[in-house]
């Protein structure tokens, strides 16, 4: 009797402590154990969040959490990264295991509210479309109705997917797959006549499939689809810091900054420039953020900016070979635009 | 106190203690662990809330009424992405109990021929009954599904061949594709009640007429013709009265649609997967637990049976079967309870199970603890019902000592 006693006490007390592990403060948890946990995608999405042949981590996804880290401790390497699925990711952030998701997450505003997160970057502008064999002879995602479509589950883009055909009177089967692995491989099977993700992802899955050429993606983008990093809720300092990692990238891009030439533009005449890598005098830039004076420069020597980040990861220096489109910097006509840094 | 009393010889109680009493201590003790295990709980419980109020998130189960917003392949009951969450929960019960039950069925059936097998004097279906023993049952059963899935039913014909075999064949009504069975679904006229009817009048006619004709065969010596009088009136009648109401059922056939089969009735590839997969991984355990039962039954018994003059298949089926099923029984309510608990992989193949819909539901809302708790609570009370049942059946097998 005693001993069911005890066992139960000792029971309330794990459940108990278990569940007040207290994660207000972010940034000083993570330079208290001296590392980033980043969760970031576990289904190797090339160009977002992918293991190379070596085991390390690429991607634009991959770029922000070593910018985090970067800024932070002034070393990219200071991260571990947690390869998480679509259903993983969110559970993983609430219960505090991940400090911060880069998981190609689209930021909506139930995920921002009812989960309980906080979004403000975005680090790629997507959009949801169609990818179906050649052989079909479709051209456009309205002549898809009574198709079967591959669809990972628990994403945004399995309840688009249900809105597009209902909103256009058409039909579909859903084949819904929990790891995106197993979708890819029931589409290359010809389980589905169609699989349906972000355009981005598409043109990554297309690379895996026997012979990327016999498919195509259709010219719907059905979506928004705004990607960036997430954090908890009500911990501002810490989304400022992995905001700003990202703006200092885009930053970077518009004042011409690259891995190559930042020591060399420190002592640029410009003081957007100057203020920008924390050479000015008595500028208390890095320190309000609370991240050292030379953070953005850390950023940039790490990852470069993000031009270079992207068509390293996704553009033309990558197999995917995307184009910068919505991604431009908005100078150019695209949707990438940092705040003032002053 | 009774004893107490009765040693004493006296008919005052002899002053201990209360605490030393031991009605009073058993019934302390259980009361301090009701509390300390109430009280447990309702900490954990509110914890939980505090902790979930700090992160900005409400616990609860009212979000279980909003709309739900995806599609489900697999439903047996009316379902659209406008339906709510519960109903989706609903269907992904429904999903795992159909498919826990089929596989309990076949299980059952292909466990007790394998288990039979084993023992055969036929040295080739014994040795083939070991091999697939020891195949299935050393393969973790996700692979089996895999197995099933991506390296049987992904490899069979394509849609688009089914299309064309359709237009050399145009009389064709039962097509297997990487898309699944396709086969004519049946469209019930009127009138179709009444033959519904007559099958189970024929039933309970059936029932009746055995137990009359026990009741005969032991006050007098012979049995009736039981098997024809049954069938006939369980088969022959309803067969009748199907032909008198005109025939009142037609056909339904699967056409080609624009991307798949339209109209029919089809059984999709992830739940054959799961089925096959779960049926004969648990068979291969059942077969050992019948061969087990079988085996633990004494020679003798078949022995004095031969000695009575019963026949082999009377021996079987009066004599060793029954004294085999209390060995059996138990252990086969645990591969039972273990299917059930299995059928939650189908999420691997996207079969719409309990888990694999939850899954979604806990995504799109976040209530991850909500939906945790629904699951456990839902897969204990199916594990506790089957448990029951066996328990049941196992009492009215066991030994009635006299």
């Amino acid at each position: 009797m005693a001993k069911k006693i005890v066992t139960a006490l000792v029971g309330a007390a794990v459940l108990g402590f278990g569940a007040t592990a207290s994660q207000a403060d972010t940034l000083s948890d993570v330079k208290a154990k001296g590392f980033v946990q980043c969760g970031v995608n576990g289904s190797n999405l090339a160009g977002f969040g992918a293991q190379d042949s070596q085991g390390n981590w690429t991607g634009l996804d991959v770029d922000l959490c070593k910018a985090v880290a970067a800024a932070v401790f002034g070393d990219a390497t200071k991260v571990k990264y947690t390869p998480l699925s679509a259903k993983d990711r969110f559970p993983a952030l609430q219960s505090g295991e991940i400090d911060l998701l880069a998981r190609n997450t689209t930021w909506s505003i139930s995920r921002d509210t009812q989960l309980g997160f906080d979004f403000r970057a975005v680090n790629y502008y997507d959009g949801q479309g169609f990818m179906v064999k050649k052989e079909l002879g479709v051209k456009s995602a309205l002549e898809l109705s009574g198709a079967s479509v591959c669809v990972q589950s628990g994403t945004t883009t399995e309840l688009n997917l249900a809105d597009y055909f209902r909103s256009n009177n058409m039909d579909f089967k859903p084949v819904v797959f929990e790891a995106q692995d197993e979708a890819d491989a029931a589409y290359n099977a010809g389980r589905c006549d169609a699989y349906t993700t972000d355009a981005s992802g598409l043109y990554s899955i297309r690379l895996k499939m026997a012979n990327p050429d016999d498919h195509m993606v259709l010219p719907e983008i059905i979506s928004k689809e705004p990607l960036g990093p997430a954090v908890r809720q009500n911990d501002s300092k810490w989304l400022d810091i992995v905001s700003w990692s990202h703006y200092a990238m885009v930053a970077a891009e518009e004042f011409g900054i690259t891995q190559a030439n930042v020591e060399e533009m420190k002592t640029s005449a410009n003081p957007d420039i100057k203020r920008f890598l924390g050479e000015e005098a008595d500028s208390t830039i890095g320190a309000d953020l609370g991240v050292p004076k030379d953070w953005a420069v850390q950023i940039i020597k790490a990852v470069g900016n993000y031009g270079e980040s992207f068509e390293r990861n996704v553009g033309e220096g990558s197999p995917l070979k995307i184009a910068r489109g919505l991604n431009a910097q908005w100078t150019k006509g695209g949707l990438q635009y940092a705040p003032p840094i002053r | 106190m009774a004893l107490a009393d009765a040693r004493n010889g006296s008919s005052e109680p002899p002053k201990v203690s209360l605490l030393y009493n031991p009605a009073l201590r058993s019934v302390l003790y259980q009361v301090v662990t009701l509390v300390v295990i109430v009280a447990a709980v309702w900490y954990a419980w509110n914890n939980v809330v505090q902790n979930l109020a700090r992160a900005n998130m409400s616990a609860g189960f009212g979000f279980l009424n909003s709309r739900a917003g995806f599609d489900i392949a697999q439903t047996l009951i009316a379902y659209t992405s406008d339906s709510t969450y519960f109903r989706a929960l609903q269907v992904g019960l429904l999903n795992t109990l159909v498919v826990a039950a089929a596989g309990i069925v076949t299980a059952t059936i292909v466990g007790l021929l394998i288990g039979v097998g084993r023992l055969s004097n036929n040295w080739l279906i014994a040795r083939l009954c070991t091999v697939y023993v020891e195949i299935f049952r050393n393969i973790p059963p996700l692979l089996v599904i895999f197995f099933w899935y991506l390296g049987v039913l992904a490899l069979l014909p394509s849609i688009r061949s089914i299309f064309q075999h359709l237009e050399e064949n145009p009389d064709a009504i039962f097509f297997i594709s990487n898309r699944g069975i396709y086969m004519p679904a049946p469209v019930f006229g009127e009138g179709f009640g009444m033959v519904v009817g007559a099958f189970i009048l024929g039933i309970i006619a059936a029932i009746a007429f055995t137990i009359w004709a026990n009741a005969r065969q032991r006050a007098t010596g012979k049995r009736p013709p039981v098997l024809w009088v049954n069938l006939g009136l369980i088969v022959l009648f309803p067969i009748v009265v199907f032909l008198v109401m005109g025939s009142p059922l037609s056909l339904d056939y699967a056409v080609p649609g624009s991307f798949n089969m339209r109209g029919g009735m089809s059984i999709g590839p992830e739940f054959l997967a799961l089925y096959l997969a779960l049926s004969l991984y648990t068979a291969s355990f059942i077969a050992e637990i019948v061969r087990a039962g079988i085996r633990g039954v004494s020679k003798g018994q078949s022995e004095a049976a031969f000695a009575l003059g019963l026949r082999a298949g009377h021996t079987t089926r009066l004599v060793v079967l029954p004294q085999a099923l209390r060995i059996i029984i138990p252990p086969l309510t645990s591969q039972y309870l273990n299917l059930i608990k299995n059928s939650s992989l189908a999420v691997a193949v996207g079969y719409a199970d309990l888990v694999a819909v939850g899954g979604t539901i806990l995504n799109q809302s976040g209530k991850s603890i909500e939906i945790i708790a629904i699951w456990m609570l839902v897969y204990v009370s199916i594990s506790l019902i089957t448990s029951l049942f066996m328990n049941w059946f196992n009492a009215k097998m066991a030994l009635v000592e006299r």
